[in-house]
C-alpha cells in the first residue's frame, strides 16, 4: 500500500520537492514552482538537458527568487570582487553554495555553450567555488551573476569575501618541505646501508664518499625543511617560553653538528639517517594537524551575511550604495528577503521582519511605521522604506564588533598538554645531558661530549612531537563523522578543559520546526481566526508556532488580554472568552504526565482539544542537563521568560537563567564567568550570539545546515548531532588521556634511549632503529586508541 | 667497484629530476584541488546526452 503511495506522488523534475495540486508542465514534466520550469527551459533551449541525467533533480528549489544584482554595475564594488581584468578579460570566482553533485559540476563547466563571451569555467568541487574567465566588453560582471542565478546556482556575494581571503592566505610550502626532507630521507638511507653492514678495507674510498654525500643530503634538510623548528624556537624563547619546538631544535642541531664532525674527522658515520628521518616524520605531523573543511567557514562575521549594496532613494530615483558609504538619514528600500543592513526608522508599507538569523527566532515579527527596526532583520512581504539613523558599524548588532573581543588575540586560554609538559621535559633533558657532560669530564673529555650530544639526540622528543597531531586529527575526523566541525586540532583540547557550559535558548536548544506540532481538535474557521488572533498578541515561542502553523488569518480586535507567566493566556474577542494555555490553566486540573508538551484550547468554556508540541526542545536536552554533576550549565536569551517554567525542570536553579539579553549582556556575562575562574564553552546559533561566542573560550554555533550563515565561532554543529554533545565531551576528554598514554610511552623509549646514551656508547645504528620504532608505535597506538575510544562512546 | 660512483651520480640525478617535477607540479597549482578532477572524468565532453533515467 505503501509503495503505490510514493509512486503516485509528483516530484518536480527540477529540484525533486514535492508538486502541489495545482502544479506547472512543460514537455510533458512537472514543476513545483514557476523559477524551476524556468531553469528548465533555459537548459532546454541550449541543449544542456544532460543536467537531468547525470543525477535525479539536481536542482536547487526555486520558488522564491527575486534578487536583485543591480549593484554589480557599480564599479567601486565590481573591482572589490573580480581576481584580475583587462583589455580581454576579467576573471573571478565564486562561492556557490548549491553546488553539491557531478550534474553541477557537469552543467557549471558548460557555461559557454550559454552564452559565448565565457571563455572558461572550472569548478572547485569541495570548496564550491567556480573559476571564470569571461570577456567584460560582451559581458557584464552584472550578467554573469544573473546568468548563474538563471540555471540556479546563485552566487553568495559578501563584502568579506570568504574566497578572497582563504585563497590569499600565504602558502606555507609545507608539502614541498616534505618532498624535500622525504628525498633527502630515502637517498641518505640507501647511502648508510652499507655502513650498518660493515665496509671492508678496500671499500674505505666509498665510506668517505658516502659520508660527504650525506652532509650534502643533510643541507637541506637542516636548512630548508628543518628551518621552521629553529625560527619558532628562538622565538619562544625570546618570548622564554619553553614550548616542545626548543629541544626538537636543539635535537636537529647537535645530529648536524655531530654528524658533520664525525665524518670530517673521520671518527664514525655520523647521524645523518636520524636526522632525515626525524625531520621528515615531524613535519609529516605538521601536515596531519593542518586538516581544514574548505566548505565551512569559521571566520564569518556580520559583514559576510549583510548585503554588499543598498537601494538608496536619493531625489526620487533608486541608486545602489555600497555599504560602507551608507550614512545616518539616507533613505533605503527594503525589497521583500532582503536584509536590513543598519538601524532604521521604518517610513513606509508594511513590516513583517524575520530576524532568524539574528536571533534564531523564525516566526517574523510585524512593526508599525516610525518604529525603530534594527539591522540583521530580513523583510518578508512587500518592500518596505526606510531611513537609517546609525551607520552599519554602530547598529545595535553590529557595534558588537568593535569589542575587545573581536579585536584582541584571545589569550588566557586553556594550556595544551604539549604546553604543560614540554616545560618540564626541556628542564629534565638540559638536566640529564649535563649532569652526564660533567660526570664524563673527569676521566675523559671526548667521551663528556658525545654523552652530552647523545642525551639530546636520543632524547628529542619526536614521538612527543608526534602524538598530539596523530591523536587530534583522528579525534577530528570522528567528530566529522558525527557532524562536528572543528576549526582546528586545537580545539579538541580546549573542549576537554572546559568547565562551564552557556547555552542560547531560540534556535539553539530549541527548533524552530513547524512539523513538531499537531492539533489534537477540530476547529472550526472561525475557531481558528479566534486561537490566531490571541496567539498573536503573544511573544511566547508557542503561541508563535500556532500562529505559524494556522497560517495566515485575518487577525481580530482582542480585547481584555492578559498572559499569565507559565500558565496560558485569557483573552475576550467579539464576545468571546478564549482560554489558551497549560491544562490546569485551562481545564483546573492536572492530568496524566505526558512527554510533549500540550496547549490546550478553550473557547466560551467548550473545551476544543490541545496542540501537542513534541520535541519542542531539541532531542538531547535532558541529556546535557545531566552533565550538571560535571559542569555548570547557564542559559542567556534575548527573549522573555516566557518559558522559566518549561526550562526549570531542566536546570537545577532558577539563577542559572537569564533572560531578556542583549549581545552585549550575552558576552559580558561570559566575560564575568572567565573572571569567576571558568572555562567556558558557548553554544549558540545567531549573529546575537557573537559577541559571546568569541569571548567564551570555546565558541560552538549550532546550525540546520552548515552551509547556511553561522557566526563566527571555534566549532560547527550540526543541529541533528546536538543530543550527543555529551559523548564529545567525554570523547575530547579520552583524546587528552590518549596524549597522556602516548607521551608515557615515549618516555619508555626515551629511557632506553638514555641508558646507551648517557654512557657516551651511543652507536648511529641504534639511534637509526630506536627513532623509528618509537615513532611507528606512537601513530598506531595513538590511531588505535582513538577509534577504540570512540567506538566506546558510540561515534563510531 | 668505481662504477659505483657513476650508478649514484646517476641514480641522484634522477630523483633530482622527479623531485623537481614535484616541486613543478606543486608550484603549478596541480595539486590544488585533488577532489574534482576524479569527478570530471565521468563526464561526458561533448556527446548527445546519455538516455533519460
Amino acid at each position: 500500500m505503501k509503495e503505490t503511495l510514493t509512486l503516485k506522488e509528483i516530484t518536480c523534475y527540477h529540484c525533486g520537492d514535492e508538486v502541489p495540486d495545482a502544479g506547472i508542465r512543460a514537455d510533458e514534466k512537472d514543476f513545483c514552482c514557476q523559477g524551476c520550469k524556468g531553469v528548465y527551459q533555459v537548459l532546454r533551449d541550449n541543449q544542456l538537458c544532460s543536467y537531468y541525467s547525470y543525477n535525479d533533480h539536481p536542482g536547487a528549489n526555486r520558488e522564491q527568487q527575486n534578487k536583485r544584482f543591480d549593484y554589480l554595475g557599480e564599479p567601486s564594488i565590481v573591482s572589490q570582487l573580480i581576481d584580475y581584468t583587462d583589455e580581454q578579460q576579467t576573471i573571478v570566482t565564486f562561492y556557490l553554495p548549491h553546488i553539491h553533485c557531478s550534474s553541477c559540476l557537469w552543467l557549471l563547466e558548460q557555461l559557454n555553450r550559454i552564452n559565448p563571451a565565457i571563455y572558461y569555467c572550472r569548478v572547485d568541487f569541495l570548496k564550491k567555488q567556480i573559476n571564470i574567465k569571461f570577456d567584460q566588453c560582451q559581458l557584464s560582471l552584472q550578467g554573469l551573476v544573473e546568468l548563474l542565478d538563471d540555471i540556479g546556482y546563485e552566487p553568495l556575494i559578501s563584502l568579506q569575501d570568504i574566497i578572497k581571503k582563504q585563497n590569499a592566505v600565504p602558502r606555507d610550502n609545507l608539502v614541498l618541505k616534505i618532498a624535500v626532507a622525504g628525498f633527502c630521507f630515502g637517498n641518505v638511507m640507501l647511502l648508510s646501508f652499507p655502513e650498518y653492514f660493515g665496509l671492508s678495507i678496500a671499500d674505505q674510498s666509498f665510506r668517505h664518499f658516502f659520508g660527504w654525500l650525506n652532509i650534502l643530503f643533510s643541507l637541506p634538510i637542516v636548512f630548508y625543511s628543518g628551518r621552521g623548528y629553529f625560527v619558532s624556537a628562538w622565538n619562544n624563547l625570546r618570548n622564554k617560553v619553553l614550548h616542545i619546538d626548543f629541544p626538537l631544535a636543539l635535537g636537529i642541531a647537535v645530529l648536524f653538528i655531530r654528524t658533520v664532525a664525525e665524518i670530517l674527522t673521520h671518527s664514525g658515520a655520523g647521524f645523518a639517517d636520524t636526522l632525515c628521518g626525524l625531520v621528515f616524520f615531524l613535519l609529516i605531523g605538521k601536515l596531519v594537524q593542518q586538516k581544514t573543511y574548505h566548505h565551512i567557514s569559521f571566520e564569518r562575521d556580520y559583514r559576510s551575511f549583510f548585503p554588499v549594496a543598498v537601494q538608496v532613494i536619493t531625489d526620487g530615483k533608486e541608486r545602489p550604495v555600497p555599504l560602507s558609504e551608507l550614512e545616518t538619514g539616507h533613505r533605503i528600500v527594503i525589497r521583500n528577503q532582503e536584509i536590513i543592513p543598519a538601524d532604521a526608522i521604518l517610513l513606509k508599507g508594511e513590516a513583517l521582519i524575520d530576524f532568524s538569523f539574528v536571533t534564531g527566532e523564525s516566526v517574523p515579527v510585524s512593526k508599525t511605521l516610525g518604529e525603530i527596526i534594527y539591522a540583521g532583520g530580513r523583510q518578508t512581504g512587500q518592500a518596505i522604506e526606510m531611513e537609517v539613523i546609525k551607520p552599519v558599524s554602530q547598529s545595535y548588532l553590529t557595534q558588537l564588533w568593535n569589542n575587545e573581543a573581536f579585536t584582541q588575540p584571545k589569550g588566557n586560554r586553556i594550556p595544551s598538554f604539549n604546553e604543560k609538559v614540554s616545560k618540564y621535559f626541556t628542564i629534565v633533558l638540559l638536566a640529564i645531558a649535563f649532569s652526564a657532560f660533567f660526570f664524563w669530564l673527569q676521566t675523559d673529555s671526548s667521551r663528556a661530549l658525545a654523552a652530552f650530544t647523545s642525551v639530546l639526540i636520543v632524547a628529542c622528543p619526536c614521538a612527543l612531537a608526534l602524538s598530539t597531531p596523530f591523536t587530534l586529527s583522528a579525534a577530528l575526523s570522528i567528530f566529522d563523522r558525527n557532524r562536528f566541525y572543528l576549526k582546528n586540532t586545537a580545539v579538541v583540547e580546549q573542549l576537554a578543559g572546559i568547565d562551564t557550559i552557556v547555552l542560547d535558548k531560540t534556535g539553539t536548544i530549541t527548533t524552530g520546526d513547524p512539523t513538531s506540532l499537531t492539533l489534537q481538535a477540530e476547529l472550526t474557521g472561525e475557531q481558528k481566526q479566534l486561537v490566531y488572533s490571541v496567539c498573536m498578541n503573544s511573544g511566547h515561542p508557542l503561541s508563535r508556532m500556532i500562529c505559524r502553523y494556522l497560517g495566515h488569518e485575518d487577525g481580530l480586535e482582542v480585547a481584555d488580554y492578559t498572559e499569565i507567566l507559565g500558565k496560558g493566556i485569557l483573552a475576550g474577542i467579539r464576545q468571546h472568552q478564549v482560554r489558551i494555555g497549560n491544562e490546569q490553566f485551562v481545564l483546573g486540573c492536572r492530568g496524566a504526565q505526558v512527554n510533549t508538551t500540550q496547549v490546550h484550547l478553550m473557547v466560551d468554556d467548550n473545551y476544543l482539544g490541545y496542540f501537542s508540541f513534541i520535541h519542542y526542545y531539541r532531542k538531547g536536552l535532558e541529556k546535557i542537563a545531566e552533565l550538571q554533576t560535571d559542569y555548570q550549565l547557564h542559559l542567556v536569551s534575548g527573549d522573555g521568560d516566557h518559558e522559566l517554567p518549561e526550562l526549570l525542570p531542566f536546570f537545577r536553579y532558577a539563577e542559572q537563567l537569564h533572560f531578556n539579553q542583549s549581545p552585549q549582556q550575552k558576552l559580558d556575562y561570559i566575560r564575568l564567568l572567565q573572571l569567576q575562574g571558568n572555562k567556558v564553552m558557548m553554544i549558540g546559533d545567531g549573529l546575537n550570539d557573537s559577541g559571546a561566542l568569541k569571548q567564551s573560550d570555546l565558541g560552538i554555533a549550532v546550525t540546520e545546515n552548515i552551509n547556511n550563515f553561522s557566526p563566527g565561532s571555534d566549532a560547527i554543529l550540526d543541529g541533528r548531532s546536538f543530543e550527543q554533545l555529551p559523548s564529545f565531551l567525554k570523547f575530547a576528554k579520552d583524546t587528552v588521556k590518549v596524549i597522556q598514554l602516548s607521551f608515557g610511552i615515549s618516555l619508555v623509549y626515551n629511557l632506553v634511549g638514555l641508558s646507551f646514551a648517557i654512557t657516551g656508547k651511543l652507536s648511529p645504528l641504534t639511534a637509526a632503529i630506536l627513532m623509528p620504532v618509537s615513532t611507528v608505535t606512537i601513530i598506531s597506538f595513538t590511531s588505535i586508541a582513538t577509534r577504540v575510544a570512540a567506538k566506546f562512546r558510540k561515534l563510531l | 667497484m668505481t662504477i659505483l660512483y657513476f650508478l649514484i651520480g646517476c641514480s641522484i640525478l634522477l630523483a633530482l629530476i622527479f623531485l623537481a617535477g614535484f616541486f613543478w607540479a606543486q608550484k603549478s597549482g596541480q595539486h590544488d584541488d585533488l577532489y574534482t578532477p576524479a569527478m570530471r572524468i565521468l563526464l561526458e565532453d561533448k556527446e548527445e546526452p546519455p538516455p533519460e533515467k
